[in-house]
C-alpha cells in the first residue's frame, strides 16, 4: 500500500483501497459474541400467547429461574417522547403479570449449558388466562377496542398533524386526483448474526463487562445502568464484531439487562444466544404501515397538493431509544420526497397491537413513504398518459437549498441529473419496443421508476425536533499519535460491517501524510471510545467522518508546529507526505514518528507545547440529502405469479466519495435488500397472534439468483452541509428498490388493469389481483 | 439427557478428542468442544449455510449435522485455509472484490465456494451461481461475492 503511493501526490480519499477489516474475517479470526465461553447459559421461556395474563408459572425443582416476581427493583423500560400527544409505555424485563406479544420473554432459565438450559425452559410451566388479541392496527383503532396499554386510550400512542395554510384552497384548483391506499406488510432486518450477550463480573473491580451485539454501546451502557440503579461507571459495554445490523441491533433488548442483572446478583458470567426463531418472532420487526393518499395535480401534471393518513402498526411496546415514534415521525415529515409542491395535510399515527415491537430497520419508513409517492407519480403518469419518466422530470425539485412542504430543508443534489443519467442508461424506447414484442408472446416485462431523497448524517437538532428525551446527533473522535509513530482514532461510532476502519483511516491518513495501515480505529468499547451514538440513520461517514476530519486537522497543525521547532522553518513551509515532515523545496525532512516520540520524551525542547499528540474533534451537523433515481426491469409470470428482476440500475449521488469500492457495497446490499422488501419478505400472524414465519424458510431473504447484476451510476454533488462533503448512503438502496421493482410487477400488468399497491408483492398477491381482475372483466 | 460418546474430530489436520452428547451438532462441536469459532451460527435449520465446512471433501452445513456422525472424519473450517499470512485465492479473491462487509456469513461462503471448485473446477458461472444461492447473506446483495468466487475459480484452475 505504502509503496505504491509514494510520492504518487494522489490522495488517499477516493481511492478504493481494500478493507483494513477483512484479514481477520476472513481467516475466522473475527471475534463475535457467541464466541466468547461463558460458566452459565440463559435460556428465555417465552410466550405462547399474544394476549391474557399470567396465572402461574412453575418451574422444575433445583432449577434457577428468573421470574418478574424477582426483579422488583428493575425498572421498566420506558422510552420517552415528549411531542405529538406521546403516551409513554413501559415495557417490563419479563412479563409482568401480563403477556403482549408471543415471544415476549416470561422467564429466564440458567444452566451449565446450552443444551440444559433448553430442557429445563421446556419444563417450565407456564400458566395463561388467554385474552383475544389484537393483531391488526384497524382493529385496535375499532371503538371499544380492548386496549393493550392502561396509558394509551384507544391504542394510539402518538400522533401528529402537518397541515399547511391554505391546503384546502389549493386543494381546490386541481385539474386531477388520484387516491388510493398502499400497504407494507410487516418484516423482519434478519441480520445474518443473531443477538447475543455475555455478562461477565470483575471480582477485582466490581464491574461488569457486558459483550453483546449492539450498534450503540454507549446507550446500551446509560440505558443498562438507568433500569438496573447503578453506576455507570460499573458497567463497560463491548460491541465487538456485530454481524450486520440494519437498525434491528440499535434498540435496547430486555435480554441484555437480564445478563447484567443476572451478573450483578450472582457475581459470575452469563452468556445468551438467540436462535433463529427468537430473532423472527421476538426481536424488533419494522415497516407494518398503510398510508391513504391523495395527490391534487395541475393540467400539466404538476404536483398541487398532498392529502396522507398514515397508520403504524408499532407492536406491543415501544422501542429504546428512538421511540416507536421513528417510523411514523418519519413518514409524516419526509412523505413529500424531492418532489416540488407546498400544499401538505398528513396525519400520523402509532397504533399499539399485540404483535412484536416495531423499530428502526435500514431506511426507516422511507421505503413505504417512496413506494407510495412513487406509486401515485406512476398512478398520475397513467392518468396523464405520459411517461412515469417524464411526470418525475416535471415536479422534481431543482432549486436549492429548497423547504419542504413538511418543513424540512434539502441541500444540494441532483434530482434532475440522476433521473436523466437513469433515463439514457435504461433506453425507454427500446424498452417498450421489446415490452411490446413480448406481450405478443404472452411474456409480461415491465419497467419502473423510483427518484427520491435520502437524508443522512442529521444532527441533534433534527431529533430534538421529535422531542426525544434522548437526542443523539453529534459524534466525538480522539486522535492520538503514541510514542512509536502509530496513529489510533478512538471513536463513538461502532460500525458492524460499513468498513469505518478503513474510510476514517483515509481521511486521516490524508492529512497526517502517512498511509491508512497506520492508522488503527478503535470502536465498540465503551472504556475505550469516547461517548458516542453508535452508527445507524446513514450517519458514521459524515457525523464521524467530520468529527474525525476536525481531530486530524488539529493533529496536523500539532505536527507543523513540531517540526518547525526541528527544522527551524516557519510551519507554512512545512509539507507532511510519505511519513515525513519536509521543508518544501528543501531536502530538510524529518520522521513524523521521530516527532511523534520527541512530542512525548523531549518536550523541553518545544517551548511549552502541550505534550504528546492527542486531539478531539466532535461534530453535530445540520443533516444532508443523498439522492438517486432507480430502475428496474422485471419480467411477471401471470400464470403463478412470480416476479423476475431482469435488470437493475442506480443513479445515485452521495456526495464525495470516500472509498468507492466501499460506497458501492453499501448500494449493493441496500438494493438487495430492498428487492427482498419488494417480492418475498413478509412477517405473517395468524388470527390468534402466532407468527407463522418463524424459520428462514418461511421469511424468505433473498439468495444471489434473484439479484440480478447492478448497475451503477455515481454522481458527487459535494455537500455543503457535511465537513468531508460526503453525505450517507448506507440506507438509499434499500429505500428505492421496493417502489422501483412493484412499480415495474405494475407496469408489466398495466394491461390487465390490476393494481398492485402493496409489499411486498409475492406471487400470491400477484394472483390475487389478477383473479380479482378476470372476475371483474 | 442422554450419556457423553467419545468422539475425535480431525480439524484442519489437528485431532480433538472430545467427549459430546449424540445430540450435539457438528457445528457446536467444532465451537465450543474444540474452540475453532471461525464457524458461525445463523440458523441452526441448514438454510443460511453460515455453519458450512468441508467434511471428507464436501461442503456440509454443521448445524445440521450430528457431532458424533463425523468422527473419525476429516474437517476443513475457515481456520485452515490460509497458508500463515498468505490467503487461500478464494480468501484473496473476496478482499480484492469487497466480497464481505460484516463478515458473519463470509466462513461459510468461502467453505462452501471452495468445496464446491475443488469437486468440480470448470464449473459453469450460471451453476456457480446455483451453487452459492444456496447461503445467505444479507450485507453485500451478493454481486461481489459472485465476482470474487469466479474471479477465484479462474485462479484455482492455475
Amino acid at each position: 500500500m505504502s509503496v505504491a503511493t509514494k510520492g504518487s501526490g494522489l490522495t488517499w480519499v477516493g481511492r478504493a483501497i481494500r478493507r483494513l477489516e477483512d484479514p481477520a474475517l476472513l481467516t475466522g479470526r473475527g471475534r463475535f459474541t457467541a464466541d466468547l465461553p461463558a460458566a452459565h447459559w440463559v435460556r428465555f421461556v417465552r410466550s405462547p400467547a399474544a394476549a391474557g395474563k399470567i396465572e402461574r408459572i412453575v418451574a422444575p425443582d433445583d432449577a434457577l429461574v428468573v421470574t418478574a416476581a424477582d426483579l422488583a427493583d428493575v425498572k421498566p423500560i420506558t422510552p420517552m417522547l415528549h411531542k405529538f400527544e406521546y403516551r409513554p409505555v413501559g415495557q417490563p424485563i419479563l412479563a409482568d403479570g401480563e403477556v403482549r406479544f408471543v415471544g415476549e420473554a416470561v422467564a429466564a432459565v440458567v444452566a451449565a449449558s446450552e443444551e440444559e438450559a433448553e430442557d429445563i425452559a421446556d419444563a417450565v410451566e407456564l400458566s395463561l388466562a388467554d385474552a383475544i388479541p389484537i393483531i391488526d392496527a384497524r382493529d385496535a383503532l375499532a371503538p371499544g377496542a380492548r386496549q393493550i396499554h392502561p396509558s394509551a386510550p384507544g391504542n394510539v400512542i402518538l400522533q401528529s398533524r402537518i397541515v399547511t395554510p391554505e391546503f384546502e384552497r389549493i386543494w381546490k384548483t386541481a385539474h386531477k386526483t388520484v387516491a388510493f391506499d398502499i400497504r407494507s406488510r410487516r418484516q423482519n432486518a434478519t441480520p445474518m448474526e443473531p443477538r447475543a450477550a455475555h455478562a461477565a463480573f470483575d471480582f477485582a473491580t466490581g464491574r461488569i463487562t457486558l459483550t453483546c451485539t449492539t450498534q450503540m454501546p454507549h446507550l446500551t451502557r446509560t440505558a443498562i445502568a438507568d433500569v438496573l440503579g447503578m453506576p455507570e461507571r460499573d458497567l463497560r459495554v463491548i460491541a465487538p464484531d456485530v454481524g450486520g445490523g440494519f437498525g434491528q441491533k440499535m434498540s435496547l433488548a430486555p435480554e441484555y439487562v437480564l445478563l447484567v442483572w443476572l451478573a450483578r446478583k450472582h457475581q459470575s458470567c452469563f452468556a445468551w444466544t438467540e436462535d433463529r426463531r427468537e430473532n423472527l418472532i421476538a426481536s424488533f420487526h419494522a415497516r407494518d404501515q398503510s398510508i391513504a393518499l391523495q395527490g391534487a395535480f395541475d393540467a400539466n401534471a404538476k404536483l398541487l397538493a398532498l392529502k396522507a393518513d398514515i397508520v403504524s402498526n408499532v407492536g406491543a411496546y415501544s422501542c429504546f431509544p428512538t421511540t416507536c415514534g421513528v417510523e411514523p415521525l418519519m413518514a409524516i415529515a419526509e412523505l413529500p420526497g424531492p418532489y416540488d409542491f407546498c400544499a401538505y395535510d398528513c396525519r400520523a399515527r402509532g397504533v399499539l397491537t399485540n404483535t412484536c415491537t416495531m423499530a428502526p430497520y435500514r431506511g426507516v419508513s422511507r421505503p413505504i413513504i417512496t413506494f407510495a409517492l412513487e406509486r401515485l407519480m406512476d398512478k398520475a403518469a397513467r392518468a396523464f398518459a405520459i411517461e412515469p419518466a417524464e411526470i418525475r422530470r416535471r415536479n422534481l425539485i431543482s432549486k436549492f437549498p429548497y423547504k419542504s412542504a413538511a418543513g424540512l430543508t434539502f441541500d444540494e443534489a441532483s434530482y434532475q441529473e440522476t433521473l436523466r443519467i437513469a433515463r439514457e442508461a435504461t433506453d425507454l424506447p427500446g424498452f417498450r419496443k421489446r415490452q411490446a414484442q413480448g406481450r405478443a408472446q404472452g411474456r409480461y416485462l415491465g419497467i419502473g421508476f423510483a427518484t427520491f431523497s435520502e437524508r443522512t448524517g442529521y444532527g441533534s437538532p433534527a431529533f430534538a425536533a421529535r422531542g426525544m428525551e434522548i437526542t443523539p446527533g453529534w459524534e466525538t473522535v480522539v486522535l492520538s499519535v503514541d510514542p512509536s509513530g502509530f496513529v489510533e482514532a478512538r471513536i463513538g461510532s461502532s460500525p458492524h460491517g460499513q468498513g469505518l476502519r478503513t474510510t476514517l483511516a483515509q481521511i486521516v491518513a490524508d492529512q497526517l501524510g502517512i498511509t491508512p495501515d497506520r492508522v488503527k480505529v478503535v470502536h465498540g468499547d465503551t472504556d475505550r471510545a469516547p461517548y458516542g451514538w453508535g452508527t445507524f440513520a446513514s450517519r458514521s461517514l459524515v457525523i464521524c467522518g467530520g468529527a474525525t476530519l476536525m481531530a486530524a486537522q488539529k493533529v496536523r497543525a500539532k505536527l507543523l508546529k513540531l517540526a518547525s521547532h526541528m527544522l527551524e522553518a516557519a510551519p507554512d513551509d512545512i509539507v507532511l507526505e510519505d511519513g515525513e515532515a519536509k521543508v518544501a523545496g528543501t531536502d530538510r525532512t524529518i520522521p513524523i514518528a521521530k516527532l511523534a516520540r520527541e512530542s512525548y520524551t523531549q518536550t523541553y525542547r518545544f517551548g511549552g507545547i502541550e505534550p504528546g499528540i492527542s486531539e478531539t474533534g466532535t461534530y453535530d451537523p445540520p443533516g444532508t440529502f443523498s439522492n438517486a433515481c432507480h430502475v428496474a426491469e422485471v419480467e411477471v409470470d401471470i400464470e403463478t405469479g412470480r416476479t423476475t428482476v431482469t435488470r437493475y440500475l442506480v443513479a445515485e449521488d452521495a456526495g464525495r466519495i470516500i472509498n468507492p469500492m466501499i460506497a458501492d457495497g453499501q448500494v449493493h446490499g441496500g438494493v438487495a435488500q430492498g428487492i427482498g422488501n419488494a417480492l418475498f419478505e413478509e412477517i405473517v400472524y395468524d388470527e390468534n397472534g402466532a407468527p407463522l414465519t418463524a424459520t428462514l424458510s418461511d421469511y424468505l431473504t433473498p439468495t444471489a439468483r434473484e439479484i440480478p447484476q447492478i448497475e451503477l451510476h455515481h454522481l458527487e454533488t459535494p455537500s455543503t452541509e457535511s465537513l468531508t462533503k460526503a453525505k450517507g448512503l448506507g440506507e438509499g438502496g434499500g429505500i428505492g428498490a421496493p417502489a422501483a421493482v412493484i412499480n415495474a410487477i405494475n407496469d408489466a400488468l398495466s394491461d390487465f388493469g390490476v393494481e398492485i399497491d402493496e409489499m411486498p408483492a409475492t406471487p400470491q398477491c400477484i394472483r390475487a389481483a389478477l383473479r380479482k381482475a378476470e372476475t371483474k372483466a | 439427557m442422554s450419556d457423553k460418546v467419545p468422539i475425535t474430530l480431525k480439524i484442519n489436520g489437528c485431532a480433538h478428542a472430545i467427549s459430546v452428547e449424540p445430540r450435539r451438532t457438528l457445528a457446536d462441536a467444532i465451537r465450543e468442544d474444540c474452540g475453532q469459532t471461525g464457524t458461525h451460527i445463523g440458523c441452526e435449520h441448514g438454510v443460511c449455510g453460515a455453519c458450512t465446512v468441508i467434511v471428507d471433501g464436501a461442503p456440509m452445513r454443521s448445524c445440521l449435522m450430528f457431532a458424533v456422525q463425523a468422527d473419525g472424519k476429516n474437517i476443513r473450517t475457515v481456520e485452515g485455509l490460509a497458508d500463515g499470512d498468505t490467503l487461500h485465492p478464494m480468501q484473496q479473491a473476496f478482499m480484492d472484490n469487497h466480497a464481505l462487509q460484516c463478515g458473519f456469513c463470509t466462513p461459510g461462503f468461502l467453505m462452501l465456494a471452495i468445496g464446491v471448485l475443488e469437486r468440480e473446477p470448470d464449473m459453469s458461472d450460471d451453476d456457480l451461481l446455483d451453487v452459492l444461492s444456496s447461503n445467505l447473506c444479507r450485507c453485500t446483495g451478493y454481486q461481489n461475492i459472485v465476482k470474487a468466487v469466479r474471479a477465484a475459480a479462474k485462479e484455482m484452475r492455475k
